[in-house]
């Protein structure tokens, strides 16, 4: 069991009010990812949630039960910090086996438990060790392991794979997301990486300055953005967004079209442009292209073999099914 | 530091600094070493003659050498016990947030500033004076006996006045020690389901054990030798209830004028401090390292 649901719970730091009421359901099972710029409020929600920070208004629900005053440590939930928050003098044994300890668990049963993670994570090898004589990865799997063992109701994750470089972050997704799957535990995760949202989400939640601005799958986010920040935010690289009299021709204050989705020729086109700076990436080409339609250069994805020199002159051509169109307040227009 | 090169050179630069070090050292001890074979006593002046151990046997065998090794113990330990226990809890107490929180820490600290001299005054006459000592007062205030500090517990009155010039250091060094300490690990240790004295005895304790060391290992080098604090209050007595090893050499060579005695109790001393400091290294400096 897992579900997890938020009444109009806020939080406020003195008179900063960081996190507006908002209302939010998770259900049991889901791995949800919350998403957003730095600052937004990610990290205030999961400790609202796991209960290291009092709200300042509304309910939190664990499974049906009100959980709003409950301590953390009784509301069945595991946490892996972004910094690990390892014991730093116990051994990853000793770590692993600490919550099992604190609920008064037999030192036989401590044992298999740990054993039975350790086996899990890789970690057998590992388990005389301290902390500090591990590798960043491995003090994450650690991490994980501290919360695998008490079967919690939930994980909640806050960035952990922020300290990793990006071979390992790859390689720790698919490993948290093959947990998820084996262990069938509800997930929170929380990061600013939209990839890592993209590719681990059952469902993602968009914030913005506190304020959930979308709920929805990593598909349904990106095929249809609720908002010009949404848009903004979900895809990599950024949709382009373009605002004036382009955007007038299609009844829009703002339109939107991803790079995937602009047709580059050099022969004819709708929009006639220069092209910028080209980035190689290999299996793609990203070229930086100035036109009449907009003020920004618009990024336009190609083949790889795709050879386009700085200064030519190409058209554009956006496929309009994939046509994003967004009104004055920056909402979706069906 | 990793190469021969460096390395090299790095014992080059600090040769002239250490050369000026051990001089500083070698010379004064030299010294006590020599006259603590001699007869040399300033009242007979006989010439000085060289007597072998004689001075260390007359040193070892005065039944107030023994008393003064125990006082000394006892002084050192109690301190030591007062200072760390109170210093974690007075650290405790800082780390919160509270009212006037800039103000509270630096009046913490104050005491470590008050000479021993003036300490050991104030104590005497403003404290424990049984007539004019505000204890003294505060007892009558319950119309009890006022006790006379320095004639009936003479010995934990020092305790006590060493202590409290004393735990301003050990609540400095433990203060920043647990300000260091990982506020996420307070948190994950708070989920994984430890209480309060679970998340102090796993947590903290560990965390702040490599400081307390260094609060042990420096003020027990610092304590053995605590002098102006027994000068200005007890005079070492009543009887030699308050004399330690550092006011027993003090006795032997300015009261008696016994430089020959007094050098040999010295160079006792500096055995006795060396076997601890390297009983305390092996004991607890395993902490400092890794
Ligand atoms: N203890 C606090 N006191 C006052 N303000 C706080 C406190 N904790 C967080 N804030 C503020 O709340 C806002 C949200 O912080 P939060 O840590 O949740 O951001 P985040 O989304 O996790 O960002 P990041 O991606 O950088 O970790 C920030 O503007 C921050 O300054
Ligand atoms: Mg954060």
């Amino acid at each position: 069991m897992g579900q997890i649901q938020l009444n109009q719970v806020s939080k406020s730091f003195g008179s900063v009010e960081v996190i507006p009421p908002l209302d939010l359901t998770i259900e049991d099972g889901e791995f949800v990812v919350f998403v957003g710029p730095s600052g937004c409020g990610k990290s205030t929600l999961l400790r609202l949630i796991a209960g290291l920070e009092d709200v300042s208004g509304g309910h939190v629900t664990i499974d049906g039960a009100d959980a709003t005053a409950v301590p953390p440590a009784k509301r069945g939930l595991a946490m892996v910090f972004q910094s690990y928050a390892l014991y730093p003098h116990m051994s990853v044994k000793k770590n692993i086996a600490f919550p099992l300890r604190m609920a008064g668990l037999g030192q036989a049963a401590q044992d298999k438990k740990v054993e039975d993670a350790a086996r899990v994570l890789n970690l057998t090898d590992y388990l005389d060790r301290k902390p500090g004589q591990l590798s960043g990865g491995q003090r994450q799997r650690v991490a994980i392991g501290r919360a695998i063992v008490r079967e919690p109701a939930a994980f909640l994750f806050d960035e952990p794979l922020s300290n990793l470089d990006a071979a390992l972050r790859v390689g720790m997704r698919l490993e948290i997301s093959e947990l998820h799957k084996r262990l069938d535990t509800t997930m929170i995760y929380v990061t600013h990486d939209q990839v890592e949202a993209m590719t681990m989400a059952d469902k993602i939640v968009v914030l913005q300055a506190g304020v959930i601005e979308q709920v929805g799958s990593p598909l349904e986010l990106y095929q249809r953005p609720r908002n010009t920040f949404v848009a903004g935010f979900i895809g990599s690289p950024k949709m382009n967004q373009i605002e004036g009299p382009e955007a007038a021709k299609h009844d829009a204050t703002t339109i939107g079209i991803r790079p995937e989705h602009i047709d580059i020729s050099e022969t004819e086109g709708t929009w006639k442009g220069t092209v910028g700076v080209s980035e190689h990436l290999g299996s793609d080409t990203f070229f930086h292209v100035q036109t009449e339609a907009s003020a920004e250069p618009l990024t336009v994805r190609a083949t790889g073999e795709r050879a386009l020199g700085y200064g030519d002159t190409v058209y554009l051509t956006p496929r309009p099914d994939h046509l994003h169109r967004f009104d004055s307040k920056g909402l979706r227009l069906e | 530091m990793a190469t021969k090169a460096s390395r090299a050179a790095a014992r080059t630069m600090i040769s002239p600094a250490v050369i000026l070090l051990l001089g500083w050292m070698i010379i004064p001890l030299s010294l006590t070493i020599y006259f603590s074979f001699l007869r040399y006593n300033l009242i007979t002046p006989t010439g000085n003659p060289f007597v072998g151990w004689e001075n260390y046997y007359w040193f070892v065998t005065d039944p107030s050498f023994k008393a003064a090794m125990l006082n000394t113990l006892v002084l050192v330990g109690g301190v030591l016990l007062i200072t760390v226990v109170g210093g974690v809890m007075f650290a405790l107490l800082l780390d919160r947030p509270m009212f006037g929180q800039g103000v509270i820490r630096i009046m913490v600290i104050a005491p470590f500033f008050v000479m021993p001299t003036v300490s050991g005054l104030v104590w005497k006459n403003m404290f424990m004076n049984p007539v004019n000592g505000i204890f003294g007062h505060i007892a009558k205030a319950f119309g009890a006996p006022p006790i006379d500090f320095f004639g009936q517990i003479p010995l934990l009155s020092i305790i006590i006045i060493v202590s409290w010039m004393w735990l301003p250091f050990a609540t400095l060094i433990i203060f920043t020690a647990m300000q260091s300490l990982d506020q996420e690990q307070l948190e994950a240790a708070e989920m994984d389901g430890a209480k309060w004295p679970s998340r102090f005895i796993f947590i903290m304790v560990p965390h702040l054990s490599r400081s307390i060391t260094v609060v042990i290992l420096i003020q027990t080098i610092f304590l053995l030798s605590i002098f102006a604090e027994i000068l200005v209050t007890t005079n070492g007595g009543p009887g030699v209830s308050t004399t330690n090893l550092t006011y027993l050499i003090y006795v032997s060579s300015l009261l008696q004028f016994d430089v020959g005695m007094g050098s040999a109790g010295g160079v006792i001393a500096i055995i006795l401090a060396n076997i601890v400091a390297i009983f305390l290294m092996r004991m607890i400096g395993k902490n400092l390292d890794a």
